[in-house]
């Protein structure tokens, strides 16, 4: 039985580079002395640490919870005492320090009571719950939290679940390895999907390069108790995204600015599925993934490594080898370099990629664009990455959005393909970067506008308050003085003059009857003190009402 | 020809109606200049430009009153915007109003603050939290960076703190290639 397959536009054909890492075995990365754990390490908000430093944390201890709907919860890898929570560097491309837990390993690796979870009888909503605290995130790269993918919405089933096992990019084998050696427990993670998003056609779809994987996947597939179709795809950068892994299974599009799931289609990678199977049925968190080490290293291999675990070891671990030129986060294609190797491996890290002269020679210097369109025919998401270009470059963002830059996926295809060397995906982030902050400060100006207007409306209302107030308070009392039998004078100057005099009376009597509160219990001397305090007051009063003759006088 | 009149006549007075109507039924509130120039400016309300807030100096515009480079929170960028908008040349930032700075939000030293208030009447925009002889705090995330709580505060407890770039907020610069090309073109 073989499927009806589709093509997606563009796209590009880079040496594979797989077979320098997916023979070995998966080794398990030992236990470093210190863990350094991001808050944010998926996409949304971070999460807000639930410990203190010093304080002895289990492996498998929730550290920092989620934060909103769009976050994951974060735990220890291993136990140990918390050392530090304050910014420590972390794998992004620009350096910039994140809030991290850093903690000191015990060796003992004592794991925090856990057990598996009745997927079956636990309502959904509560079950998705369970998942984000266990930290579950897509372990594809994009890093989204999976308990939001795995609601259906109101819709309440998405018919078509596609396991995604492309892995297109060159040099990465982790997906490849897991499914060589986890199939089953993949299967069971996709057990579990289709039990939450209520599929009905699971799909899995693997680049033809990985015969070894389809075979596993398949032999498991045979034991499940549910359908599930092993696709093989053409392996074809990149083959492996989900819009494109989407366009070859079933041949339909994801509108633009729209989601899969508007389609009906939910995509997840096999890590996720493995990762997923091992909470529910194991009750474990999310706190290790494989992770391929690869590239200018002595024995490129996949490990399995506890988050937080610095790269460093893991490269020292594969073999260093002299000549290293730097470090990438991910494949050839998309991956970041890292700022510096102390960085932890995070739930993201699929691949640490040691780039040298030879492998990973530099690029010549750009060149000005010569309008060839080549990038126009590799890129997979039918845009014109030419125009795009010239718009980025001339900072022209409002016709950059027009040939729908927020399609890009960045898969570097252009880039790849440029005679002209340009770093065409470089001028996409830094538009949509740009973009991006442009609509905050409009958000920005637009919250203050409000605010500054309502002050506005608030002082006038409070100016127009305190004057009906205050005339109505002084209706009041000449309503009372008029009424009042001494009131001969009518005429408005008295009236004034008489609530001037009532005023002054008030004041007066106000004053007279205010009296000193700490002359209660007084010793004779201290009385008898005031007293004569008094009588000088007395005296200087008196003084002052009469007329100061002595001082007009000369 | 008496018919032709009488149609032209007719047609007019037709068409006199319809304009006299449309007039009343679509009425613009407001200076809808003012408005587009009001949505370029940044709206940090500090009255640098001399006027009492962003509306009131995009009124002034509006009626040719006031020049489009007062705004220095706006920048050279939003004198160019302003200069598009209305169709005429830009010109360099005016200096007198003061200079163009980095972003910055204001800060209190609670150690410091009295509670005197001065600084929440000050604020335009009410994003200083308090009350009378309670500490004062500045909701950080609605303060425009305006400066107009400094001068009032009788112990200076406030300061200006630029905006740290973090995570959250950085954003991929413009591509150093391409920079280094074309400094090295024009110096060519």
């Amino acid at each position: 039985m073989s499927r009806e397959l589709f093509k997606f536009k563009g796209g590009v054909h880079p040496p594979e580079h797989k077979t320098e890492s997916n023979a070995r075995p998966i080794h398990a990365a030992p236990l470093p002395r210190k863990l350094v754990i991001p808050l944010r390490q998926h996409i949304g908000n971070p999460a807000k640490p639930l410990v203190n430093v010093g304080d002895r944390v289990l492996k498998g201890q929730m550290i920092g919870e989620a934060d909103g709907t769009i976050s994951a919860a974060v735990h220890a890898s291993s136990s140990g005492i918390v050392t530090a929570i304050d910014l420590q560097p972390v794998p992004h491309i620009s350096g910039l320090p994140d809030l991290c837990i850093s903690i000191e390993t015990d060796g003992r690796d004592e794991w925090i009571e856990h057990g598996p979870l009745d997927y079956r009888t636990l309502a959904p909503a509560d079950l998705r719950i369970r998942l984000r605290d266990l930290g579950l995130a897509g372990l594809g790269g994009a890093v989204f939290p999976s308990a939001v993918k795995l609601d259906p919405g109101a819709t309440q089933h998405c018919p078509t679940l596609i396991i995604n096992g492309g892995e297109c990019e060159p040099w990465i084998t982790c997906d490849d390895v897991l499914m060589r050696t986890r199939a089953d427990e993949i299967l069971q993670g996709v057990a579990i999907m289709r039990h939450l998003l209520g599929s009905t056609e699971i799909l899995v779809g693997i680049e033809d390069n990985k015969p070894e994987a389809v075979a596993a996947m398949h032999a498991a597939a045979a034991r499940m108790d549910f359908a599930v179709e092993i696709v093989v795809v053409p392996a074809r950068y990149p083959g492996g995204g989900a819009k494109q892994m989407i366009q070859v299974l079933t041949g339909r599009e994801v509108p633009s600015g729209k989601l899969s799931t508007d389609i009906g289609i939910q995509v997840f990678n096999v890590g996720t599925a493995y990762a997923l199977a091992r909470a529910v049925h194991h009750g474990e968190p999310l706190i290790s993934r494989l992770v391929t080490v690869t590239g200018h290293v002595l024995r490129p291999q996949n490990f399995e490594v506890l988050i937080g675990t610095p790269m460093h070891t893991l490269i020292t671990l594969a073999g260093d080898r002299d000549g290293t030129t730097g470090v990438l986060m991910g494949g050839p294609m998309m991956g970041m370099p890292m700022p510096n190797l102390d960085v932890p491996v995070v739930k993201a890290t699929n691949c640490i990629l040691v780039q040298s002269a030879e492998l990973f020679p530099p690029l010549p210097k750009a060149l000005p664009c010569i309008r060839c369109t080549r990038c126009a025919d590799a890129c997979p998401a039918e845009l014109q990455p030419q125009e795009l270009f010239r718009f980025a470059k001339a900072a022209d963002f409002g016709r950059a959005q027009e040939y729908h830059l927020f399609d890009c996926i960045e898969c570097g295809c252009c880039s790849y393909v440029c005679p002209s060397h340009i770093p065409l995906v470089d001028f996409y982030r830094y538009a949509k970067g740009e973009i991006w902050t442009r609509e905050k400060d409009k958000r920005a100006a637009d919250l203050a506008r409000e605010r500054h207007a309502f002050r506005q409306f608030r002082q006038e209302r409070e100016k127009k308050e305190k004057a009906e107030k205050l005339a109505a308070k002084a209706q009041a009392k000449r309503a009372e003085l008029a009424a009042a039998p001494d009131a001969a004078a009518p005429s408005e100057a008295d009236a004034k003059k008489a609530l001037i005099a009532a005023a002054l009376a008030r004041a007066q009597a106000k004053k007279a009857g205010t009296v000193p509160k700490n002359t209660d219990h007084l010793s004779p001397g201290t009385q008898q003190e005031i007293e004569e305090i008094e009588a000088r007051r007395a005296k200087i009063r008196e003084l002052a009402h009469q007329p100061l003759e002595s001082e007009e006088k000369p | 020809m008496l018919a032709a009149i009488l149609v032209m006549a007719g047609i007019a007075v037709a068409i006199g109606l319809a304009l006299g109507w449309s007039a009343i039924r679509f009425k613009v509130e407001g200076n809808p200049l003012a408005e587009k120039i009001d949505a370029i400016l940044p709206q940090t309300q500090c009255g640098q430009c001399g006027f009492l807030g962003c509306r009131p100096y995009a009124e002034a515009i509006a009626k040719g009153e006031a020049d489009i480079n007062l705004c220095p929170p706006g920048g050279e960028e939003g004198v160019k915007k302003l200069a598009d908008l209305l169709g005429v040349e830009p010109k360099p930032l005016d200096e007198s109003h003061g200079a163009p700075k980095p972003k910055s939000v204001a800060f209190i030293d609670e150690q410091t603050c009295i509670g005197c208030t001065l600084c929440i009447q000050a604020c335009p925009v009410d994003a200083i939290s308090g009350a009378a002889k309670q500490m004062h705090t500045i909701i950080a995330a609605e303060c425009t960076g305006c400066e107009l709580c400094l001068p009032p505060c009788p112990v200076d407890c406030i300061t200006m703190v630029p905006i740290a770039e973090d995570l959250p907020h950085w954003k991929w610069k413009h591509p150093v290639v391409m920079l280094k090309q074309v400094s090295g073109d024009s110096s060519a």
